[in-house]
């Protein structure tokens, strides 16, 4: 029989004790799990990635709900645990769920510390510890103004970038006179800090707020002793965590600041062990996850009857804010007994300290280059002489004997031992391993069977690199396609990251995201300078240079350097007017040919490219404008006769094909945007094979999208029957704003809808409302913007220098 | 003609041609395109892509290079070379920069009208 297990808490320890147990003795127990949080178990590390926005929960989950019914774990949610009855060993939790024990883990990790100041229960005043508290900041952020960070270390820093990645102003109160003085020396400290103003957000150390102010029961400005009172419409306090050991000392357990364990995790009572932040060992409470992770394996060990002990831990430190690079470990403080070893260089901002005691490495602070970090701290753990290298210790692994290596040859020379993923306290050796007897081929698959990397995520690129050292040639890095190769990143990174930091100049993508190129190439510049025009219609100004000829002149180049002129024709409709007036452009410029073409308009090839401007202006006084013929964006909306005419017709299909494209037109999209409006199902205008297409029927209009008639042939997929004209337009435009905002450039909607799955589609657009009228909005914000005939534009004058030469030589003349 | 002609020609500004773009200067039937790149420096190439004849002055520049518009070759401003895989190469032509001006070697120009 089963013994019975109980977890109270869900957090990141409990939840790599638990694989460990069940890699070593699967059938050992029967596990409940009691979670005061509403969900699974997820990486805690990876809340501030969250709040900057560049992840999101579905990314940062560790246990989905398979996972724990493939173990057989019971795991109730939002069940906070309120009586431990040690008597009758059994729990009960605050719903009034009780189970019973054999053996108890106390895992109720730490409680944000909140300074008791007058105002500080004042609605807005939050703390940083998990998910909810990271939902009411974005919250927050929606609504925009100053965020007030109390608490100038680890957590308030990345709350703060976080924050101001979400376009808050933001300000961080300190009470030391350094950031991070825990963590960095002074000198470090003032890089930091400089590097946090250069962001734009506000430090102010040696803050000691002393009151929370408030109008009706909601925060407004924070008070500092001194009187100076700073604007605030939230307050995230970040000071510090503490164990939260309350229910263990109702329990009458033995607690000091934390559940005090011995070095077999056990508390006071033998059947009760406890884990994770909540616990004080050897005098010590720890807040890193490293420590947190040596103590679930201890643990497991311990409740299958092994003998493992756990003797305390040395930490290492790294601040996640995405372009700050930072990392420290030990003990730096200055003492008689000690000596440092300093490296600035202040133009390329980097900061290294290393303080030794005895020959033997006790405390490094790495800032702005932290790639040794790891090799430093192993130095440390091993408390190894460094005096033969004593001299070039500070730069790193890579000067230790002869020229420096190249990063494969320096992780090549990392002993079998080296750590390489701190969090997770994996070594070299262990990973090598893996890759050769497991047969493993990429980074996930090395995630899921060592962990390495899968915490933080720092060590992603050495982990590469081992991959790449194993494997050799064999080794393919990048599963996600680079979009073009001046960047690692694809396009969904990058349109991701567009978004969440806020960058709205392609240069600033460059830079921001690390370009390796330093003007981009013919592939990355169009799709940014799209990615632009579609993520901020309104702020951001369109780069000509970055687009093809095609859409810098509003004509389709042909093979001799001629263009080709196609004016719209609404839904295909014509006049005697309009052609006469095309027939008039084609005999003034001597146009040599004059096509009809797929798209039921009219197409003029063989134009010179100084003619083009001249042509629009006549074009334009007949009432034309540009057909879009060139572009990546909406082109055509082809129609049959409908009612109007036809025997058959259901519907007005004319019309409605007009209403779509006059509603529409001038929209850029990833790639190129063909629809039709078919007027009964027999189906004239072929709206089955285009990009979007309506069919009309007695009952109402079928929408159809992702058909194809190109490279590929595809028939559509029916996103649903709709009632009304007007609710057709809604759906399609909705439809069409879902898929500039989330195609890759050049992406066909048939490509993107069978990555994304037509399903998902089909529930944003079609069940969730109040989804597809913000995606109606927000398009409709972005036509103020795009409907412009860029034709008038241009015969206006705006750069005219496109279409003259700069100058004619006469040869002549030089003789 | 002026006995201390030394064959530059000045054809324009530098503001005349936008920044990762191109103007064209016309010489009988030679088209020359002038590049400028994003910091500022200029290249002049014979308009005519080595592989189709496209026009180099309509497409994308980017670092020192410029990719047609017909079936995106790239083209190096400094040499004429074909990248990558292709092999070609289009004329290059002396130009150089005095202050704002943009000058290119007539001499240069005219051994091309004359091939």
């Amino acid at each position: 029989m089963k013994q019975k297990l109980v977890i109270i808490g869900n957090g990141m320890a409990p939840g790599r004790m638990l694989e460990h147990l069940f890699e070593r003795a699967p059938e050992t127990y029967d596990v409940t799990i009691f979670n005061a949080e509403p969900r699974v178990n997820y990486n805690r590390l990876m809340l501030s990635p969250v709040l900057s926005g560049e992840k999101s929960y579905q990314d940062i989950v560790t246990h989905d709900d398979d996972w724990y019914a493939a173990n057989g774990v019971t795991l109730h949610k939002s069940a906070r645990i309120e009586t431990i009855d040690r008597t009758a060993k059994t729990v009960i939790s605050a719903t009034g769920i009780s189970a019973d024990y054999d053996k108890l883990v106390i895992a109720t990790g730490s409680n944000p510390f909140i300074i008791p100041i007058p105002g500080h229960d004042l609605e807005g005043v939050l703390v940083y510890r998990d998910l909810d508290d990271v939902e009411r900041m974005l919250a927050a952020a929606d609504a925009g103004g100053r965020a007030v960070v109390i608490g100038g270390g680890l957590l308030g820093l990345e709350a703060a970038a976080g924050l101001k990645a979400q376009g808050m102003e933001v300000t961080v109160l300190h009470l030391m006179s350094t950031l991070m003085e825990r963590q960095l020396d002074p000198a470090a400290g003032y890089l930091l800090e400089k590097a946090f103003e250069e962001r734009g957000i506000d430090v102010v150390t040696q803050a000691n707020s002393s009151e929370i102010l408030g109008r009706d029961g909601q925060v407004s400005r924070v008070r500092l002793e001194d009187g100076t009172e700073i604007d605030a419409a939230i307050v995230v306090m970040a000071i510090g965590i503490r164990p939260s050991a309350k229910l263990a000392e109702d329990s009458g357990l033995e607690v000091g600041r934390g559940v005090v364990v011995g070095d077999d995790m056990r508390t006071s009572d033998p059947d009760i062990f406890a884990l994770g932040e909540c616990v004080e060992h050897r005098g010590q409470c720890y807040g890193l996850v490293a420590p947190l992770y040596e103590m679930a394996s201890v643990l497991a060990d311990q409740l299958i009857g092994g003998e493992s002990l756990y003797r305390g831990s040395v930490t290492a430190t790294k601040l996640k804010v995405t372009g700050i690079d930072l990392y420290s470990a030990g003990d730096f403080a200055e003492g008689e007994d000690r000596e440092e070893i300093v490296l600035r260089d202040a133009a390329a901002g980097i900061y290294k300290r290393l303080v030794l005691r005895d020959n033997r490495i006790i405390g490094a602070v790495l800032y702005g280059e932290t790639g040794d970090g790891p090799w430093f701290f192993d130095l440390l753990k091993k408390q190894l002489d460094i005096a033969e290298m004593r001299e070039t210790l500070v730069f790193g692994q890579a000067y230790q004997g002869g020229p420096p290596l190249d990063p494969m040859a320096a992780v090549a020379a990392l002993p079998d031992d080296a750590e390489i993923c701190g969090c997770n306290g994996v070594c070299k050796s262990k990973i090598v391993k893996s890759i050769t007897d497991l047969g493993l081929s990429a980074l996930d698959e090395v995630r899921a069977h060592t962990k390495a990397s899968a915490s933080c995520g720092t060590c992603s690129g050495l982990v590469e690199q081992l991959l790449g050292l194993t494997l050799g040639d064999s080794y393919t890095p990048a599963a996600v396609q680079p979009l073009c190769a001046c960047t690692d990143l694809g396009h969904d990174e990058v349109r991701r990251l567009i978004k969440a930091k806020a960058l709205k100049s392609i240069p600033a993508v460059m830079q921001e995201l690390e370009w390796k190129s330093s003007c981009g190439c013919a592939k990355c510049r169009p799709a940014l300078n799209y990615y632009l025009v579609s993520d901020w219609p309104d702020e951001y100004a369109d780069d000509y240079q970055s687009r093809f000829i095609n859409e810098r002149v509003h004509a389709n180049i042909q093979k001799d350097g001629t263009y080709s002129v196609v004016p719209r024709m609404w839904g295909g409709m014509t006049s005697s007017r309009e052609l006469r007036a095309i027939a008039d452009v084609v005999d003034k410029f001597a146009i040599p040919a004059v096509k009809v073409t797929g798209g039921q308009r009219i197409d003029m090839l063989g134009i010179e490219k100084e003619d083009l401007p001249a042509v629009w202006a006549d074009l334009g006084k007949a009432g034309f404008v540009s057909g879009h013929a060139y572009a990546k964006g909406v082109r055509t909306v082809k129609t049959c006769v409908g009612t109007d005419w036809c025997r058959f017709g259901t519907q007005d299909s004319t019309g409605l094909g007009i209403r779509i494209e006059k509603f529409v037109w001038g929209s850029w999209t990833p790639a190129k945007l063909k629809m039709a409006v078919s007027g009964c199902p027999r189906n004239c205008s072929e709206a089955t094979c285009k990009d979007i297409g309506v069919i009309c029927v007695d009952s109402g209009f079928e929408i159809h999208f992702a058909g194809a008639a190109g490279l590929d042939i595809k028939g559509t997929e029916v996103l649903g029957l709709i009632k009304t004209e007007d609710e057709v337009l809604e759906h399609i435009v909705a439809l069409v704003q879902m898929y500039r905002e989330q195609g890759h450039y050049l992406e066909r909607i048939y490509k993107w809808a069978a990555r994304i799955g037509v399903e998902e589609i089909r529930q944003q657009i079609l069940e969730d409302t109040d989804r597809r009228e913000a995606y109606f909005d927000r398009f409709v914000f972005s036509q103020k913007f795009a409907q412009v005939d860029p034709w008038s534009e241009r015969v206006s004058g705006l750069d005219k220098h496109e279409f003259k030469p700069m100058a004619t030589l006469s040869l002549e003349a030089a003789e | 003609m002026n006995a201390a002609f030394d064959g530059w020609v000045k054809v324009g500004k530098l503001g005349d041609v936008p920044r990762r773009g191109a103007r064209c200067i016309k010489s009988g039937d030679v088209t020359i395109a002038i590049f400028r790149t994003a910091d500022d420096r200029v290249f002049a190439l014979e308009d005519r892509c080595p592989h189709k004849n496209g026009p180099l002055s309509q497409g994308i520049v980017h670092d020192g290079c410029v990719t047609c518009p017909l079936h995106n070759w790239v083209i190096s401003l400094e040499s004429g070379e074909a990248q990558g895989a292709d092999s070609g190469r289009s004329a290059t032509f002396k130009v150089k920069r005095t202050g704002d001006d943009i000058l290119l070697d007539l001499r240069d120009v005219h051994r091309a009208g004359r091939r």
